[in-house]
């Protein structure tokens, strides 16, 4: 392995100026970044490893109604959160539905937002990639790219963001909370991933040191509990990335949509957030038809970046599905397979 | 060696015989515990690390490594490349034999495949040698990538898997179509998989002069010490070599490999102990993996449904360097009783490590070819799949005419059938919907694997303070050798499993043969009743032709051993203790040998394989495509059963891979540069618990007196067959969807 720094800062001033060097970067769980530094697909000379500091493990309820989410909380911890998980089931089903039981235990939700690409081109380091070497090429574009992504993408790069949790937050309005070189900053979760444009190396809106301190969910979010949904489809129940997934979240005010959110994952370099979709559901009866309209106005500017051409159509099925389990209720308890297409299923015991 | 002493039946329980109760393994309460030693777990004093640096081209050459770069590295002690490196003693490309397959160690600058080994680092870190490796920056001479089943001109090999035919033939296949009335003809596609065996590759080499000590898992002591010793110019008595425990082979293992023979000559190369393990994506190239297919699978059946013709051809790939051909069309040859049958293989050659074993090699890939095939022509005629199958029960063997030697596979059919309940399966896809609302599909295969055995030895011994002990190299995969094996040699030295001594995997044992073919259990078990048999004639010659003994002048009528005594066998009144025997006699303990052999009389008059029938529901999502198995029912017949529990662990173990088979497993590689794009457990998918439904594994009853002493015939693979074509079949059965590329994909079934 390449040496490196590791300074474990005790302050988040600390931490940021520690980042100030170039080539370093910050250390929450390293779920993502521990397999990239040992694949060779980064190769930071100093990780600042903010893991011990203070006060960014919590869950606050703030007095505005809004919740706030420390950037060390883990997937785990947020999930079996019983206050949380009432309050924002899909995204504890999002939660749910990602990696392994291991990996949940281990990684932070800050570390989620950022976590990068499964291109596998992009982990390849001796195929081409404008993400990982800018202005190199991008060999995914006629390789083997089935799962890549249909919305957003461009000439220079057709990965997908792979996050579960940040499909929800999207849809939900989170902000993050970020700490860098001039302070406390925050940002809505849907200006944090950038498109690929012409410059897929530059995934976030974060400059040089900032630190995502928090994650906010606002106090309308909590209105869309009683009608919320993940669903995602794998190639297997558990420890798979979404094929495409989607975060259907409903507000149902006598018999009427009065207000939807929706947003997709696994179909482009962020979390998408269907607005045009959520427009056409707005003040209407939550009918098939009606999420049929959704979904298709989901789905206008898709186009396939490659072998994938069916992930439109399965986009369009998922959303239609996802909207339809929102509109009938959140179940009472996360469902044994949370966010499976078989989370129904009777007599399946695990994840 | 393990302290292996533990025992879960109590003796009271075991009736006196061992084979046949369903022990725990013998080695969990180690393995839970991590006390069981692993190759790599191995840490001799003054230890190195080495590390490979693996191609990242396909095809071409190696034209600079930056070995200053590498050098300069804190603690990097020595790169071992092509131009400096120990000599060998005879050339890596030559093969001694059929068992020899070519491997890359460092003997040029050439480069065949992708992650091909092509220097090696040597440091006093794991951490110190990963990043030596990386510093070497190779550049390359490119050359364009042989990749896929149509890469080149296709060729017809001389043989296929270990020697057998490429064609076979029986009846006039044409004349069997021409006279059908129901024709049908698909073609199939199977991926290139890997064993992905929980435990990579890994060695701990240690030189003493010319002495060296192996730390490495191998499925096959005496053949790694053979080519260890070839390879290295030494007389294999100076080689010891210690494989404890495997954490899985799958056939990857069976054979000596390039990577733990560059571990040893690091370790030559720097004087010092030398660990060398590889990393889960360098396991995708240098140490075999199973072949792609397409197969195409012509078959004829008259008004009755009775078949008339059955074709099977199957194109695979080999590397550019050697030849292994996946003999996947051969699954045709035992199955049903088609009067005219054809076997077929062509391929084409492409950058790729050579293909090799991996379990049921040819019987997997082509298992789910005809399972399918034969589904679709039971549909064809209208007939539900089971009775087809019946319809066309072989007899005996198609392809040769042989009676089996014995053949159980009707109760299979029956006793499974009746545990899933298939008489309320609709003929019809697309019938059946469960209470939420997703497809329903039912579908079965039938399986079958040939009941093989080597040749083995093993010594056996009794000492004077009644205890026993049985000597053999045999090889623990994790299948239950160390306690299946146990328990034959406590029946044949008739003492209880707690007073024998069992000594396996090591090299200075007397050879097992190799753990394959699901022969392992057969060949070495054999090999473990004739010592036990030998070894218990000799104590029986002290006593019976001793004045003294109770059993004097018992020679004619025999003796039986029974709990650590001999029995007149016509009078059970007299008898005699092992102790008693050898105290009078004044010797310390008797030993013999025995060996374990195919009988090839019994090989000449019988088709001797093991069968099975499987039954799978699948459940699917009817807009969304995502398949969930929702249950698996195996019906077996192997032979003796010597440890149920095992056993059935054994074939849990082959049905999920048959269901990963049909499903989930696929090694991506990219078209242009053969390289493979998903060589780690994230991306390459297998199922995880919560894909693997309720299984249930029934044993069906079957003695065969001719197989081998024992009767035993095998069950490490069978599982595996039948199980992918269920699932694939009853994937059919819930969407009338017929997918011919496996693994079956979401956006197949997005109709």
């Amino acid at each position: 392995m390449k040496q490196f720094d590791y300074v474990r800062p005790a302050t988040v001033a600390e931490a940021v100026a520690a980042a100030a060097q170039p080539g370093a970067t910050y250390l929450a769980a390293g779920t993502n970044l521990l397999d990239l530094m040992k694949g060779g697909v980064s190769r930071p000379d100093r990780l600042v490893d903010v893991t011990h500091l203070e006060g960014l493990d919590r869950i606050e309820r703030l007095a505005d109604g809004s919740l706030r989410i420390g950037a060390l909380v883990s997937n785990a911890d947020l999930a079996h959160d019983a206050g949380f998980a009432k309050s924002y089931p899909a995204v504890a089903e999002a939660l749910l539905s990602g990696a392994s039981a291991q990996l949940r235990n281990a990684a932070t939700v800050g570390g989620n937002l950022l976590q990068r690409t499964r291109c596998a081109y992009f982990y390849d380091t001796a195929s081409r990639c404008n993400k990982r070497e800018a202005g190199s090429g991008c060999d995914a574009r006629d390789g083997e790219n089935r799962t890549h992504a249909v919305l957003g993408w461009s000439k220079s790069c057709i990965a997908t963001n792979p996050s579960d949790f940040c499909v929800p937050l999207v849809a939900l309005d989170a902000i993050v909370e970020i700490e860098g070189k001039s302070g406390r900053r925050e940002i809505t979760l849907d200006e944090l991933h950038r498109l690929p444009g012409n410059t897929p190396e530059r995934e976030s809106a974060l400059e040089p040191c900032d630190l995502i301190v928090a994650v906010r969910l606002p106090p309308a979010a909590r209105g869309f509990a009683a009608h919320a949904r993940y669903l995602k489809v794998r190639e297997r129940t558990s420890y798979a990335f979404a094929i495409v997934s989607a975060a259907a979240a409903l507000r149902i005010e006598n018999g009427k949509i009065a207000e939807a959110r929706l947003a997709l994952g696994g179909v482009a370099a962020k979390p998408w957030r269907a607005r045009a979709a959520e427009d056409v559901l707005k003040g209407v009866a939550p009918t098939a038809d009606a999420f049929r309209e959704a979904a298709w106005r989901a789905l206008t500017d898709a186009k396939p970046s490659g072998d994938n051409a069916y992930k439109i159509e399965l986009a369009r099925r998922i959303v239609v599905r996802a909207l339809t389990l929102a509109a009938a209720g959140t179940p009472a308890r996360i469902p044994a397979l949370p966010a499976s297409p078989f989370a129904s299923t009777s007599g399946a015991i695990h994840a | 060696m393990p302290e292996l002493n533990l025992t879960s039946a109590p003796a009271h329980l075991r009736h006196g015989s061992s084979i046949g109760q369903p022990l725990t393994r013998r080695d969990g309460v180690l393995k839970v515990k991590g006390q069981a030693t692993y190759a790599a777990d191995n840490h001799p004093p003054g230890m190195l690390f080495a590390v490979m640096a693996v191609s990242s081209i396909a095809h071409g050459r190696v034209t600079s490594l930056d070995v200053a770069a590498a050098k300069r590295h804190p603690g990097v002690i020595e790169i071992m490349t092509p131009d400096h490196k120990p000599q060998l003693a005879i050339d890596p490309e030559i093969k001694t034999n059929p068992f020899v397959f070519r491997m890359e160690v460092l003997q040029s600058n050439e480069v065949r495949y992708a992650n091909q080994p092509i220097a090696v680092v040597i440091a006093e870190t794991l951490e110190a040698a990963t990043e030596g490796a990386a510093l070497l920056a190779p550049r390359y001479e490119m050359l364009p990538a042989l990749v896929g089943l149509d890469a080149g001109e296709s060729f017809v090999p001389p043989v296929v898997g270990v020697g057998n035919p490429t064609e076979n033939h029986r009846g006039d296949i044409e004349a069997g179509l021409a006279a059908a009335d129901k024709r049908i003809e698909a073609v199939y596609e199977t991926p290139p998989q890997y064993h992905n065996a929980m435990e990579p590759h890994a060695i701990v080499a240690h030189w003493d002069g010319d002495n060296l000590s192996v730390d490495m898992p191998t499925q096959g002591l005496m053949l790694s010490l053979g080519r260890i010793a070839e390879l290295f110019g030494i007389a294999p008595d100076k080689i010891h070599i210690r494989s404890p425990f495997l954490g899985g082979g799958f056939g990857s293992k069976g054979l000596m490999a390039g990577p733990p023979v560059l571990g040893l000559m690091a370790a030559k190369l720097v004087g010092r102990p030398v660990k060398l393990v590889l990393r889960r994506e360098q396991m995708y190239g240098p140490v075999g993996h199973r072949a792609p297919t397409r197969q195409r699978l012509r078959i004829g059946a008259d008004g009755e449904g009775r078949l008339t013709a059955l074709d099977h051809h199957a194109r695979t790939v080999s590397s550019t360097f050697d030849d292994f051909y996946e003999p996947a069309a051969d699954a045709s040859h035992t199955l049903y009783a088609a009067p005219a049958i054809r076997t077929s293989h062509d391929a084409v050659r492409v950058n790729t490590g050579t293909p090799l074993f991996m379990r049921a090699p040819g019987e997997a890939t082509g298992s789910i070819a005809l399972e399918s095939a034969i589904d679709e022509m039971a549909w064809a005629c209208g007939i539900d799949p089971l009775a087809f199958r019946l319809k066309n029960y072989a007899e005996v063997e198609p392809i040769t005419g042989k009676p089996f030697s014995s053949k159980a596979l009707r109760a299979c059919y029956d006793q499974g059938a009746a545990r899933f309940g298939w008489s309320r399966r609709p003929l019809q896809p697309r019938q059946m919907r469960d209470d939420a609302g997703f497809l329903v599909g039912w579908g079965m295969g039938t399986a079958t694997f040939p009941a093989l055995m080597f040749q083995a030895e093993a010594r056996a011994a009794i000492r004077r303070d009644g205890t026993g002990a049985m000597e053999i190299g045999a090889h623990d995969m994790g299948q239950g050798a160390w306690t299946a094996l146990a328990q034959i040699a406590a029946d044949a030295v008739g003492l209880d499993i707690d007073r024998v001594t069992f000594k396996a995997g090591t090299s200075d044992l007397p050879d097992a043969g190799i753990a394959g073919g699901s022969a392992h259990t057969a060949t070495a078990g054999a090999a473990i009743h004739s010592a036990g048999a030998a070894v218990i004639a000799k104590l029986a010659d002290l006593a019976t032709h001793d004045e003294r003994s109770p059993l004097f002048g018992a020679g004619n009528a025999g003796v039986i051993a029974r709990d650590g005594r001999l029995i007149r066998r016509d009078d059970e009144s007299r008898s005699e203790s092992y102790t008693e025997i050898l105290a009078r006699a004044g010797v310390a303990e008797v030993e013999a040998r025995g060996t374990g052999a195919p009988n090839p009389t019994a090989m000449e008059e019988y088709a001797m394989h093991a069968h099975g029938a499987v039954f799978a529901e699948v459940k699917v999502d009817p807009e969304l495509g995502q398949v969930r198995v929702t249950r698996m029912v195996g019906a077996f017949a192997a032979g003796r059963i010597v440890n149920p529990h095992l056993v059935k662990s054994q074939l849990f173990g082959g049905m999920i891979w048959g269901m990963s088979f049909a499903l989930h497993e696929e090694a991506i590689t990219d078209r242009r540069s053969g390289r493979i794009m998903n060589a780690n457990l994230g991306e390459y998918h297998i199922p995880v618990n919560a894909d693997v439904p309720p299984l249930d594994v029934v044993t069906v009853e079957e003695h065969d007196p001719h197989v081998n002493a024992l009767g035993i015939k095998g069950v490490g693979e069978i599982g595996i067959t039948g199980s992918a074509g269920a699932v694939a079949n009853a994937v059919w059965h819930a969407t009338g969807v017929r997918v011919r590329r496996f693994p079956i994909r979401i956006e197949e079934l997005l109709t």
